[in-house]
């Protein structure tokens, strides 16, 4: 059974200037032990699926779906309580800006704690010796020196893990990571893709990237959907996307990558609009 | 040989004082430290680095936006040192500056034809009507409609935006055009279309690019030579074949090591290896 | 590069229209925000009802406001025993009409709203724009003296200001300006400081732009959405604190028809005619309330972060 099966996710908001369509009709499903790759560009829809399936999108938002379940329990008709016992322990998600998703007022070994209170039946002590464990398996040096830092006083890469630990600290058996590394500089990047897919691969939980970066993709995806206003425009594995790509969005992508440019001018989506149709 | 050098900076420093609090010490960072640089006319010089390594820095001065703290920048023969002398008319149409982000470098309540004028109407006695058709000659020249001249920046998507500000950067047709960051916040294909834009602009007008840039795909594609700076320094200077190929310094054989790979042949490895 | 195509010439009518219509797009955005909130359209209605009353008050009002009738001292309403059909919400201790004198009334909330909060506005975006924007020595000394201003309780700083003065309308008006102003001047240097170290400003001044320029041509109209709203939050401020004024007698002296001063003048019959103080206070609370709800509006409408679609 998969683990998360969505089909014809449709997503629509309403606005100033009458329904804006965000996602048209798409489908996920996400195998455990598997790396899923959203890649597309902005305006793709890419992070609303996810935000929908989570409930997190403002209630202008009109969501249907024909099926959403998480391991066969049905998403759709939740009551908020029962969301959130799901939510924040079996799926859990972290987000571009690391350093905005902590709260500036407390200790990130507080925050830490918070989360492994709310969803575990762990105590005091125990606590405490969990939060330095989690730090240490997403590679903080120091992690018990680390515990009464506050956000502010660390950096972008170094509030990402502690977001990563955050998030794996219920041991999710989905992690979705939403643009992760977009705001980190090449090197913590690097250093950051390495640490979710190595925590991914120990643990065997489901990790969906969504991303708009091919490379990263290439660096750490199985599988990969690509996303064009709203629908899809084709799904493969990330070697035969990579080799031969199918649809011509696709194609595009690909060949606007400056670094497979072959002639002096790179060539641009539109080029491929008008043959592809699309 | 010398004589097409546009740009000549020699070991310029630049430090900030940091303000001493209640209960700390007053400081002084220095963000840039001793870069001395040469740049021909008409070529790009890639200035390639992390955040806090200064490269922001080094544009805002070779922009005359900050003055330097010592050191001398010479643009086409014409020294620069705001700090002494201010910034004349004619410094200021030597140089213009493309920022990163287009959402925050366009006025949002100032219509685009406005945004174009700006600056023929601070710097030259040029009269509305011919200011006007100017706008709409170089809206036209960086792929824009003419209608597009009463829009508001809001109107407009990032792609867009980042062809105004390149236009507004190019009305007064300076000598050196320094691109901060230019299409890091860009669409892939948005930034095709852009980084394709920039390179028929300097076939055109002859244009000189300093490009800032933290994303080494992009430098390989446009440069022609690269400077790598780490911490303030410059750890690695040559034409991009040289450092590309035979990078020297440990720091710049981490960055190429990082960067992600996007071929068939990496995928292959990787899925290999986690298959091992 | 400097031939001039025929092309781009005739189209400027063209462009003209684009431009507008431009514009119009901005304006029906900004109302499709605005209506989204109901209380605020309601409070536009009264408002606007309350403006043409003002406005035209000679016409509407059944009485001059200032004619007493001798025979008919403290009417009550005419729906009470005793009421006269001549006089709606009866009569004052003076015999003259509540009415007539609320609709006269109106003009002068409305006058002490306007120039109040124009005065308050034109003072505090200028000194907020050139504390913000100069930063430094200057910038401390201005928020010291707002701080200083600020510290004193609002009604009574506007007290020793008229009791300096001397009392009267003009004189209340000045003081509740000065009163109101440290609130604009904040606002406007916390947007100014907001705005100024953004990249389009850096970009005008690289493009060549003096210091006047980039003050009220570049910084200053992003600044506007929330003086805006402030604006119309003091304005009912300004009205209730003339009212204030009116009613301990330093403001709109006797027999001005101002509702404060109306109120002051019916303290004494409270027990007995309670229509005299009711009519005047329901006056004065509707108006704010009126504004209040445009004002919450407005930042609906005009507030980026809270539409973010």
């Amino acid at each position: 059974m998969s683990l998360l099966e969505i089909r014809n996710l449709k997503v629509e908001f309403d606005t100033a200037k009458g329904p804006f369509k965000a996602l048209d009709g798409v489908d996920y499903t996400v195998d455990p032990g598997e790396v899923l790759a959203i890649v597309g560009e902005s305006g793709s829809g890419k992070s609303v699926a996810m935000l929908a399936m989570m409930g997190l999108l403002p209630n202008t938002a009109t969501i249907t779906a024909d099926t959403m379940t998480f391991e066969g329990l049905d998403l759709q008709n939740l009551t908020a309580k029962d969301r959130r016992k799901v939510i924040g322990k079996d799926i859990s998600m972290i987000f571009q800006e690391p350093i905005a998703s902590l709260n500036p007022c407390f200790t990130v070994g507080f925050q830490l704690g918070e989360t492994l209170k709310t969803h575990t039946d762990l105590k005091g002590r125990q606590i405490k010796d969990k939060v330095v464990d989690l730090m240490t398996s997403v590679g903080i040096p120091d992690p018990a020196g680390r515990l009464n830092a506050f956000p502010h006083q660390m950096s972008g890469g170094q509030c990402q893990r502690v977001m990563i630990a955050m998030a794996i600290a219920c041991s999710p058996k989905l992690l979705i990571a939403d643009e992760p590394t977009t705001a980190l500089d090449v090197t913590i990047q690097k250093q950051i893709l390495d640490l979710l897919v190595k925590l991914q691969q120990d643990s065997g939980m489901g990790l969906i990237m969504i991303t708009h970066d091919m490379g990263v993709v290439a660096e750490t995806a199985d599988r990969v959907i690509v996303q064009y206003k709203g629908r899809k425009m084709e799904e493969a594995d990330v070697l035969s996307l990579f080799e031969s790509p199918q649809n011509p969005y696709t194609k595009a992508l690909l060949s606007a990558l400056p670094e497979n440019a072959t002639g002096d001018r790179l060539p641009t989506v539109s080029d491929f609009a008008e043959a592809g149709g699309f | 040989m010398s004589e097409d050098v546009i740009l000549k900076v020699r070991d310029v420093y630049r430090t900030y004082d940091i303000k001493g609090g209640l209960f700390k010490k007053a400081s002084t960072l220095t963000a840039v430290k001793g870069v001395s640089l040469d740049v021909e006319r008409g070529t790009t010089l890639a200035v390639v680095g992390e955040s806090g390594c200064g490269k922001s820095t080094l544009a805002r001065m070779l922009t005359m936006i900050d003055a330097q703290t010592s050191g001398t920048i010479e643009i086409d023969g014409l020294p620069i040192d705001i700090s002494k002398t201010g910034i004349s008319k004619e410094m200021r149409q030597t140089v213009q500056i493309v920022f990163q982000n287009p959402y925050g470098s366009l006025n949002p309540r100032q219509k685009i034809g406005h945004v174009l004028e700006e600056p023929l109407l601070l710097n030259t006695d040029m009269p509305p009507a011919e200011r006007q058709d100017l706008a709409l000659q170089m809206l036209q020249k960086v792929g824009l409609q003419p209608e597009h001249y009463g829009r508001y920046p809001h109107m407009f998507s990032g792609g867009q935006r980042q062809r105004i500000a390149i236009a507004r950067a190019i009305m007064m047709k300076p000598k050196l055009l320094v691109l901060d960051e230019p299409v890091s916040a860009l669409d892939l294909s948005v930034q095709a279309q852009i980084l394709n834009l920039l390179a028929d602009l300097q076939d055109e007008m002859g244009l000189t690019y300093v490009f800032i840039s933290h994303d080494l795909s992009v430098v390989r594609y446009i440069a022609d030579k690269v400077m790598v700076m780490y911490f303030g320094e410059v750890v690695e200077y040559g034409t991009r074949d040289d450092v590309f190929n035979n990078p020297q310094h440990e720091y710049t054989k981490t960055l190429f090591a990082a960067t992600p790979r996007a071929d068939v042949d990496s995928i292959r490895k990787r899925l290999a290896a986690k298959a091992a | 590069m400097t031939e001039t195509s025929p092309a781009t010439k005739a189209d400027t009518a063209k462009l003209e229209e684009e431009s507008r219509s431009a514009a119009k797009a901005r304006l029906a955005e900004f109302w499709y925000y605005f209506s989204q909130n109901k209380g605020a359209v309601v409070g536009l209605v009264v408002f606007v009802l309350l403006v043409l009353m003002a406005v035209f008050a000679s016409l509407i009002a059944p009485h001059n406001p200032d004619v007493q009738y001798r025979d008919s001292f403290l009417v009550p309403p005419v729906w009470q025993e005793g009421g006269k059909t001549e006089f709606l919400l009866g009569t004052d201790a003076v015999g003259r009409d509540i009415l007539s004198r609320l609709i006269y009334g109106a003009q002068f909330s409305l006058f002490i709203g306007v120039v109040v909060v124009t005065i308050a506005l034109v003072g505090g975006i200028t000194i907020g724009l050139v504390a913000g924007y100069m930063r430094g020595a200057v910038d401390t000394f201005i928020m010291r003296v707002m701080d200083i201003i600020l510290a004193f309780p609002s009604l009574l700083l506007a007290l020793v200001l008229v009791a300096i003065l001397g009392p009267g309308l003009i004189n209340a008006m000045i003081a509740i300006a000065i009163v109101l102003q440290p609130h604009f001047v904040r606002l406007t240097r916390a947007a100014v400081l907001a705005e100024r170290s953004r990249d389009y400003v850096v970009a005008a001044r690289v493009a060549g732009a003096g210091h006047f320029r980039l003050m009220f041509k570049t910084i200053l109209p992003n600044c506007l959405a929330p003086l805006i709203v402030q604006a119309t939050l003091s304005f009912s401020n300004a009205i209730l604190d003339a009212a204030a004024l009116g009613f301990l007698g330093m403001g709109a002296q006797p027999p001005t028809p101002e509702w404060g001063t109306m109120l002051a003048e019916a303290r004494e019959f409270i027990l007995r005619a309670w229509w005299v103080v009711t009519f005047p206070g329901l006056a004065i609370l509707i108006t704010v309330l009126a504004i209040n709800l445009v004002g919450d509006g407005l930042r609906d409408a005009l507030d980026p972060k809270l539409k973010r679609s």
